[in-house]
């Protein structure tokens, strides 16, 4: 920086052309850093979505033959969606994944806004404390909690059913929701609580009629956080599920599409396509606010 | 509309920081009254404990008559504008106005009204469909007078209204702020750091120092008559000019030599003065340019280091022996210049003399 503001003031004397010629081609040459590693970054991520696509394109005997170059689709066919729309089971996955995610967004959105708009508004004896506390618990991973909330799960009854997950999964949701929560409750200046009480709010009003509104940003965040931990859940569903009719996608697809050494790739791979559609679709509709709600975030812890 | 009362109002903070330390204050119906101190002297505390915000540590606090201790803000009926305006960001200009009075539950019309009519008063009627960001400070201010307006509450609070506007806002919504009440009548409470703003707004000012009331009084009584020293400095600018001084023989000794006498008519004023310290308090309108002929006037000759040329007036800077920082308001034709002794006259009859050690003023 400083060295092209000197040798700006050095050109001054000769001339408007050698400034920006030397400035074009500094931005030349960082606009192609910027484009080899977003080229880079792309390829990287992209590469096994596109291998998946072509792969659930072909049918089991051109996946099983090893001559020929595996990313080109010879014989395309879509036999593989065929035949997964038309199993009930699969459908069935789909909407196990559909209930348990709805339910748990919505469980975990009460949960978190309530308790965000409680931990960063109402001072009460603890509330820092717990506030540090719903975070830490969000540093517990789920491979370590499974065994114990097994015990908790079968203490219930609710083994092998799709309540059970969506008793579980808010354990995975609700302590980062709710932190992100509170920074956005904390960063709504405190005046603005103020006029309202006087203006005649209640705590409620003031939650529904000012703190949602002018959060809906970090909401959405948190909503859409909170939809893909349960809908990519894996570990829990491993763990607490065991028959067909009770599975989500992410299980389904990997137990049902596996008989013993056989794997029905060309299904699993439109199975993983289509189970990884919602989320794009959902992240499409919310992503400016999403990103709004994640710089947002950012300047305010 | 109401009075107000504070009684023996006390503020603690947690980590025992006394805020305000026992004020007494009658405000009364109709008046505008402005708090006015240096930051962090009590001013916002005592109007939070006025408006809800804070508790009351003891004492007690009386609208119409009610004491409202411990009644919440929202059964107060009172109204506050913040610094930071406190707009609801998420509302057009209408629904922030209209907010108290739908959560109050008036009927539609009678909120359409409302808001009309104080929109028409502080002449932002164009601007209800529009968001607060799309707001420049001045607008944002006149709807957080707005939403104060149409709520038609017994008392108004203001906390440094205008600080966040530039200058030339500043003056221009003031007189917007005493238009409204004389318009609107409502008795209101104003906090202020700057002593312009009190001068020019208040039916009363009521200056606070250190959690304390210094002085409460009509403007014009603050500026001739202050009571202490705090009060005396505070008010006015560029501020009173303090010399170290001693009386004898009916006359001011000043440092360097200057012997000033006091008007027969003070005399018996300062009977207890001689052998006390003292400090002689001047205001800089009140040490001008030497003229011949005027009754009650007394010359000190001191040695201006800058000279500033306002062009409605000429400020001279000097220093007087220890005190430093002295200044005197000279007419634009007199010919002064740095480092040149010039002949001042100093107005005798509206001279103060302070006890050095108490700071009050005699
Ligand atoms: N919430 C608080 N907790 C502790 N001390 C506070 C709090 N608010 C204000 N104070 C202290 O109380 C004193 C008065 O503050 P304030 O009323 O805001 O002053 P002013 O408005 O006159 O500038 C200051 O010393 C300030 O630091
Ligand atoms: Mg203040």
């Amino acid at each position: 920086m400083s060295a092209a503001t000197a040798s700006k003031d050095v050109a001054k004397g000769s001339g408007i052309y050698s400034k920006a010629g030397s400035l074009s081609s500094e931005r030349r040459w960082a606009l192609w850093t910027a484009y080899a590693s977003l080229i880079l970054a792309t390829i990287i991520f992209l590469a096994p979505p596109v291998y998946m696509f072509i792969t659930s394109l072909k049918g089991s005997a051109e996946i099983a033959n090893m001559q020929g170059n595996p990313w080109l689709v010879r014989n395309p066919t879509a036999e593989n969606y065929t035949a997964l729309l038309g199993n009930t089971m699969f459908l069935r996955f789909f909407l196990n994944s559909f209930i348990i995610t709805g339910l748990v967004v919505l469980i975990t959105m009460v949960i978190s806004v309530l308790a965000a708009f409680a931990l960063a508004r109402m001072r009460f004896f603890g509330s820092q404390f717990l506030a540090t506390g719903v975070f830490l618990t969000y540093l517990v991973p789920d491979t370590l909690l499974f065994i114990p909330l097994y015990q908790i799960v079968g203490g219930l009854g609710l083994l092998n059913s799709i309540w059970g997950l969506v008793l579980v999964y808010p354990t995975l949701t609700v302590p980062f929701c709710t932190w992100i929560m509170i920074g956005y409750f904390a960063s709504i200046p405190k005046e603005l609580d103020e006029a309202a009480l006087i203006d005649g709010a209640n705590w409620m009003q003031m939650l529904t009629k000012i703190f949602i509104p002018v959060a809906m940003p970090g909401i959405i965040a948190a909503t859409i956080f909170a939809f893909t931990v349960s809908w990519a859940a894996f570990v829990y569903p491993t763990a607490f599920v065991t028959t067909p009719d009770q599975m989500p996608l992410t299980i389904g697809i990997v137990s049902q599409l596996v008989r013993a050494d056989t794997f029905a790739w060309g299904q699993i791979m439109a199975g993983a396509l289509l189970a990884a559609l919602p989320p794009v679709v959902i992240y499409a509709f919310l992503m400016d606010y999403y990103i709004a709600g994640l710089t947002a975030g950012a300047t305010k812890g | 509309m109401a009075q107000v009362s504070l009684r023996k109002i006390v503020k603690m903070y947690e980590g025992d920081v006394q805020a305000v330390k026992g004020i007494d204050l009658e405000i009364e119906d109709h008046e505008f009254v402005v708090l006015v101190g240096p930051s962090g002297c009590g001013k916002s505390t005592t109007l939070r404990m006025i408006a809800g915000l804070e508790e009351i540590s003891s004492g007690d606090i009386a609208i119409g008559g009610t004491v409202v201790n411990d009644i919440p803000p929202r059964d107060r009926d009172i109204a506050m504008v913040f610094q930071n305006y406190a707009l609801y960001p998420h509302m057009s200009v209408f629904d922030n106005m209209a907010f108290g009075l739908t959560l109050r539950k008036f009927p539609k019309a009678e909120i359409k009204r409302r808001v009309d009519e104080a929109a028409r008063i502080l002449d932002i009627t164009p601007l209800l469909d529009r968001k607060p960001k799309a707001l420049s400070g001045g607008q944002r201010q006149r709807v957080a007078m707005g939403r104060a307006i149409v709520r038609d509450p017994k008392v108004f609070l203001f906390d440094e209204p205008l600080s966040n506007l530039d200058a030339k806002l500043r003056v221009q919504m003031r007189t917007e702020i005493k238009k409204v009440h004389q318009t609107v009548r409502t008795t209101t409470v104003y906090v202020t750091h700057d002593q312009v703003e009190a001068m020019t707004l208040a039916d009363r000012v009521v200056v606070m120092n250190q959690g304390l009331i210094e002085q409460v009084g009509p403007p014009q009584e603050l500026y001739h008559h202050p009571a202490t020293r705090f009060v005396a400095g505070f008010i006015g600018s560029p501020a009173m000019n303090f010399l170290p001084a001693r009386v004898e023989n009916g006359a001011v000794h000043l440092p360097g030599g200057a012997v000033l006498p006091i008007p027969e008519a003070r005399r018996a004023r300062y009977a207890g003065a001689p052998g006390m310290d003292l400090l002689f308090g001047i205001r800089p309108e009140h040490l001008t340019d030497h003229r011949p002929g005027l009754p009650n006037r007394a010359d000190i000759t001191i040695t201006p280091e800058v000279i500033e040329p306002m062009g409605m007036e000429t400020l001279a800077h000097f220093h007087l022996g220890e005190a430093r920082d002295c200044c005197a308001r000279l007419e634009p034709t007199v010919l002064a210049e740095p480092n040149v002794p010039i002949v001042l006259s100093a107005d005798m009859n509206n001279m103060h003399l302070l006890d050095a050690k108490s700071g009050r003023v005699l």
